[in-house]
């Protein structure tokens, strides 16, 4: 059986750079990604984290930038820290960052999951949330949205 | 946001989205399995959700694999849920959950 792939794409109204930094910068993630940053230095080879911002001992995510091209394209392994080892529950998430007409196509590939691993029905629900906001933070400034959308022309 | 509207107002481009949240990353014949639409209606539904960007198609070697993307429905969701700070906390720590990997 293949492993199951996930793809997850928006557009936002923002800059390649801006989308790079809302990713890796911990200012920005803890606004929009549940007070968390991704620790890293971004070079190929290094360790990354996905960790709680104000206690770095609760660490959800572990992984390796597997390639690293500011501010365009972003490859990590993904696993649980307990699973960390075993290659079977080793997943992959490429970030592929793209100017598209004023703004910027963001890319999610989330692939070589675990089929039916709790992993998977995490990540199936956590992206489209975390995108959205992600998006909704880079338009609007502000990470809980009122009811009106401050841009007069909506992406999608 | 019209386009997504647009896409979900069909029952058969919604059956389409539901064939792919039961499996991602079906070509257009696998799509087209049981399904009562003829190849041409099938590929004319998956344009519109492509264009809604509520489909995402790859291509792999000759096959071309359809994805769904629901971050758009998460984007119209948020608009009028969003204002609920209460109901926003709640998501987010569901979130939380399923990105440490505890299944429900």
């Amino acid at each position: 059986m293949s492993r199951p792939i996930f793809i997850y794409v928006t557009y936002i109204n923002s800059t390649p750079g801006r989308v790079w930094q809302a990713m890796t910068d911990p200012a920005f993630t803890r606004k929009y990604w549940v007070n968390h940053r991704n620790a890293s230095d971004w070079k190929v080879g290094s360790e990354w984290r996905h960790e709680d911002y104000d206690d770095a001992s609760l660490v959800d995510i572990v992984g390796q930038v597997v390639e690293s091209s500011p501010p365009s394209h972003l490859v990590l392994t993904w696993a649980s820290p307990k699973d960390a080892k075993d290659p079977d529950k080793v997943s992959r998430v490429s970030f592929d960052i793209e100017a598209c007409g004023d703004g910027v196509r963001l890319t999610v590939t989330h692939s070589e999951l675990e089929p039916d691993s709790p992993m998977l029905s995490g990540i199936s629900r956590g992206w489209p949330l975390v995108l959205s906001s992600l998006k909704t933070l880079l338009e609007t400034g502000e990470p809980l949205p009122g009811t009106l959308v401050k841009k007069a022309k909506q992406w999608s | 946001m019209d386009a997504v509207f647009k896409a979900l107002a069909d029952a058969s481009r919604r059956q389409l989205l539901d064939r792919l949240h039961a499996e991602n990353g079906q070509t257009l014949g696998e799509l087209c399995k049981g399904l009562d639409m003829t190849r041409q209606a099938v590929t004319k539904h998956l344009a519109i959700l492509e264009g809604a960007n509520l489909v995402v198609a790859r291509r792999r070697g000759r096959e071309k694999l359809h994805y769904i993307n629901p971050v758009p429905i998460n984007e119209i969701a948020e608009r009028w849920i969003g204002k609920y700070e209460r109901h926003r906390l709640k998501a987010l720590s569901e979130l939380k959950r399923a990105l440490e990997g505890s299944n429900e």
